[in-house]
């Protein structure tokens, strides 16, 4: 079974087109990859979807537009990951 | 449908927020001045317009479903596929159903009829924002009562 990165990354390299060695837990999905919004909303559907969570981009993009937040914080893939995890914890529990 | 005003709806016929679905219809007009660029000599509903009239027809389930409190704007035509020509003068069937209602954004299918014969269809993507002001917001409010108050005589 695919780790919560490796299948985020597969999610990433098809809908971004970005060869999937160049996607590593370190990047920051915007600033290293090149991610635009619109790619991500293909993104956030597609991780939606295949973890049956809802990402809060809405409360996140609040977040980081009244600067309580860095970009960092939640598009570093590694820490995008963790908090897929815990939504995937939290919708199981 | 007027399309110099992009007012592709005419009718909703039958809508389901809740579960995220609606069926609306679409009188082609006779003559329009679109028509008379596309194509010279053989009228046809250009494919763009098409996917706009599945758009509008998500974007009204979306706003219904939201209750108005916000707006759906189309960001991706994730696929679509023009099966056979309109002409002037068809009534098309148009229905939407939502696929995936996320934060910030919503995801639909729709479909273009034309007695049971598919005509398009479509995967589409929204981006859910604020509206920008209250004119488009009391604008969107008229347009979708006069299309219901269609539908229900």
């Amino acid at each position: 079974m695919a780790t919560t990165f490796e299948a985020v990354a597969e999610i990433i390299s098809e809908t971004s087109d970005i060869p999937l060695e160049e996607i590593t837990p370190e990047k920051n999905a915007f600033t290293d990859l090149g991610i635009d919004s619109l790619d991500f909303l293909d993104i956030a559907f597609a991780i939606d979807k295949n973890f049956g969570i809802k990402i809060p981009l809405e409360k996140w993009t609040e977040e980081l537009n009244e600067n309580k937040a860095s970009v960092d914080e939640y598009f570093i893939l590694s820490k995008l990951c963790t908090r897929i995890d815990e939504l995937i914890a939290a919708k199981d529990a | 449908m007027l399309l110099e005003y992009f007012q592709m709806i005419d009718v909703v016929e039958d809508l389901d927020p809740d579960n995220g679905k609606i069926v609306a219809r679409a009188d082609v007009p006779m003559k329009s001045t679109v028509f008379e660029g596309h194509f010279p000599g053989s009228p046809l509903v250009p494919g763009v317009l098409l996917i706009e009239t599945m758009a509008q027809a998500s974007g009204f389930m979306l706003l219904s479903r939201m209750k108005f409190e916000k707006m759906p704007f189309l960001a991706n035509v994730t696929s679509a596929k023009m099966r056979t020509f309109v002409e002037p003068g068809e009534v098309l069937r148009v229905e939407a159903e939502l696929e995936h209602d996320g934060s910030g954004f919503a995801a639909t299918k729709a479909r273009i009829s034309r007695d049971g014969k598919k005509i398009c269809d479509s995967k589409l993507m929204f981006r859910i924002m604020p509206f920008p002001n209250d004119t488009l917001k009391n604008n969107m409010l008229d347009r979708y009562s006069q299309i219901r108050q269609s539908s229900t005589g």
